[in-house]
């Protein structure tokens, strides 16, 4: 059937499942919203700002699995993109950004709201494609798909000139694409696997060490399974947490410098580090010259650049985690004694950790005066649902949720890790509601970086998606101001802002309900009436302008060399 | 320590500018990069010469295999390559000098391209180490001016990339 290539792509997106794009109209893609306008199988979601489109395409991807899709017009349209881009490329989030172009002919002409996206995103997606010629666009489309979602997922853009979505041609969708020149290897190599299983039974204070790839690769169950077979403590990186319940005693916890006391001591004790879909990140190793110094490490990930890039690995494992995982699982079972034999050994290693579990759990210290953010997290996780999502914003608050609100399952966490951009928390948890209208969704922020895309409040009221906004207000751009205390002899440079905001005439502006308060007595009383309300809340909670996230690895200090008391 | 790789990639728009970026964006040095198309459809091949111990050309050879359009990735530095590089130079001779320039030229078995009474251009090819040192012995006499291909290599015997 003919049709002309704005139809073409809003057909492409119908073939790869696509239900839900995040968009922003524009000269260059008005065309493709004429289609949009009568094309029902697509709910499309107006954001007021691009950056915060791609956010939310980027929430909706990490809570569901499946490819986040953004639109945005040329120009600053598509460098408002670039954030989000940035973000999703640095956490490896599968996601396909359409951005209008001018006219082929005007392409290089310094056209009217022309910018090279493509040279611009080069370094911040996984691949880009400029469409040419109208008869190349299903295809590029579904190899934008096939890149976004395979191997190490990532953020593909498609840059679409205007001419080329008005030119028509005869729309086939190919069923299978290939690409001579990208095979990931998704098969871990058997004899490696034999190799990894041989080093776990003759360890003797192993640690398993998760990152966001476990998560990406859905292989949360393989690994709590292979965990549990093996008594084998567990402890996650920011992105890696919800792959293992936390409420197992096999879990440690987070690590790495704002990470628990006795998971960065098991990380720098241990004989042997299984590193599965984690890339030793410099949040996580401390100075790399004393990280782990007796540890063996075998690294599990689907990326080879990931491995020995920071660190030196003595086995590597290139393939899907989840297939790997399963392999060592299989292998085991068929050494049912040995694996009883290591749990057996591993009982001196799990009193040593044990005793550092005791010696500084994660803490703060409570007020019956001022409201400790700490207590507002734990709030949380008491009054809300099982299964609800929390997305956070950057900063202090990020820690502390990561801290202390515990997660036990994959994809409740949606965090900017690699990046660490606020503004992500509102965005990203508008793109998970979307995909999970049954769902409490939860948005954790700053009252920094609330105010970056605070605008979505008025995408919220529209669509009805009633997320509950948690501000946790210190009146400080808080983790700066905290490094500045540590560091810099509380010199406050810029960090303090102290203007009072009326967040919840702010909230009402929009239609919106707010709530706020000062008084920890009044805690768990705006929890419950925020979580009753039908629509989109805002909750304020004024908190301890100086309190610090703790423990804290200070930068260049070895991983165990921990700031505990300040 | 320098080393010679070949890049296998999809003739596609901005390719080179990507495997560019790769190199300035994480710090890897460039010392010449030469591209071609070969003899197989749509497939270019660029000859990249870079500089960094083995740690950072294990980098450079995951990092290129990375890319979407990247085939292949060769690493010649095994020293089991032939690795060629073309020379124009333009050289100001006059006088004595003039003789000591043809000299050099037929010890080198290059070839003068242009000649006026002042200057010779000489075109010379050979592996890179001999053309360092023809410029060596040249740039007492005068380089006038001087353009270099950057260094193309291939993989000795039968076999070719593919095996």
């Amino acid at each position: 059937m003919k049709m002309n290539g704005a139809r073409i792509l809003l057909e492409c997106l119908k073939k790869e499942g696509v239900d839900t794009v995040f968009g922003y109209p524009g000269g260059t893609v008005i065309n493709i919203y004429n289609e949009l306008f009568s094309f029902k199988e697509i709910h499309h979601i107006l954001p007021r700002h691009e950056q915060a489109g791609t956010h939310a395409a980027d929430g909706y991807a990490r809570a569901t699995g499946r490819v986040g899709v953004a639109i945005a017009t040329s120009g600053p349209g598509a460098t408002n993109t670039v954030t989000g881009i940035a973000t999703a490329y640095m956490d490896s989030i599968p996601m396909v950004i359409i951005t209008g172009q001018v006219p082929t002919a005007l392409i290089g002409n310094d056209a009217f709201q022309e910018v090279d996206i493509i040279g611009i995103t080069r370094s911040c997606t996984k691949h880009n494609f400029l469409v040419r010629d109208v008869k190349d666009l299903a295809t590029i489309m579904k190899k934008a798909f096939y890149i976004a979602r395979s191997g190490r997922p990532g953020p593909v853009l498609v840059d679409l000139p205007k001419d080329v979505q008005i030119a028509q041609t005869e729309f086939v969708y190919p069923d299978t694409v290939e690409i001579r020149s990208y095979k990931p290897n998704l098969e871990g190599h058997p004899r490696q696997v034999e190799k990894a299983v041989a080093m776990l039974l003759e360890s003797r204070r192993p640690v398993i060490y998760v990152g966001g790839g476990v998560v990406l690769g859905n292989a949360a169950d393989e690994l709590t399974r292979l965990a549990r077979n093996l008594a084998v403590p567990v402890t996650t990186t920011l992105m890696g947490l919800g792959s293992f319940p936390e409420n197992d005693p096999l879990a440690l916890g987070m690590l790495g410098m704002h990470g628990a006391y006795c998971a960065n001591m098991a990380m720098t004790h241990s004989d042997l580090i299984v590193a599965v879909g984690a890339r030793f990140d410099d949040r996580v190793t401390g100075k790399i010259a004393t990280f782990a110094p007796s540890a063996k490490i075998i690294h599990i990930d689907v990326d080879p650049t990931s491995i020995k890039k920071n660190v030196r690995v003595d086995l590597p494992i290139v393939g899907d985690v989840k297939d790997v995982l399963d392999k060592m699982i299989k292998q085991l079972d068929k050494q049912k004694e040995n694996a009883a034999g290591l749990v057996a050994a591993l009982a001196p290693w799990h009193g040593e950790i044990d005793g550092w579990k005791s010696k500084h759990p994660i803490g703060y210290k409570q007020s019956s005066t001022v409201i400790k953010p700490q207590f507002v997290i734990q709030k949380l996780r008491e009054l809300s649902d099982e299964d609800a999502i929390l997305a956070t914003d950057v900063g202090q608050h990020q820690m502390w949720a990561a801290q202390f609100f515990q997660f036990n399952k994959p994809r409740t966490l949606l965090s900017s890790g690699g990046l660490g951009t606020m503004g992500f928390g509102l965005p990203a948890a508008m793109g998970a509601q979307a995909a999970f209208p049954e769902r409490q969704v939860i948005a954790i922020c700053g009252d920094g970086g609330v105010q970056m895309n605070i605008q979505e409040i008025a995408t919220l009221v529209q669509n009805r998606l009633p997320v509950k906004i948690v501000i946790l207000n210190n009146n400080f751009l808080g983790m700066v101001r905290q490094w500045q205390e540590l560091f810099f002899d509380k010199r406050y440079s810029q960090t303090c802002m102290e203007l009072p905001i009326d967040f919840v005439k702010l909230a009402e502006a929009y239609g919106a309900k707010g709530f706020s308060t000062s008084k920890p007595a009044e805690v768990e009383t705006v929890i419950k009436q925020a979580f009753k309300e039908k629509g989109p809340v805002i909750m304020e909670f004024k908190i301890a302008r100086e309190e610090k996230v703790l423990p804290m690895v200070p930068a260049g200090a070895s991983l165990n060399e921990m700031v505990l008391n300040a | 320590m320098q080393h010679t790789i070949s890049v296998l990639v999809e003739n596609e728009f901005g390719v080179l500018s990507r495997v560019a970026s790769l190199f300035s964006g994480r710090g890897f040095n460039i010392d010449s990069l030469t591209v071609a198309p070969t003899n197989e459809d749509g497939l270019s091949r660029m000859t990249i010469v870079t500089r960094g111990d083995e740690q950072i050309l294990e980098q450079i050879t995951k990092q290129l295999n990375k890319l979407v359009d990247v085939l292949k990735v060769i690493d010649f530095s095994d020293g089991s390559a032939i690795e060629r590089e073309m020379v124009l130079v333009k050289v100001t001779a006059e006088d004595e000098n003039r003789a000591e320039v043809l000299r050099i030229v037929d010890i080198f078995r290059a070839k003068i391209i242009d000649v006026t009474p002042k200057s010779y251009t000489i075109e010379a090819t050979g592996n890179p180490a001999k053309m360092d040192a023809l410029l060596e012995l040249l740039r007492p006499l005068g380089l006038k001016e001087l353009v270099r291909t950057g260094a193309v290599a291939i993989g000795r015997g039968v076999k070719g990339w593919k095996g």
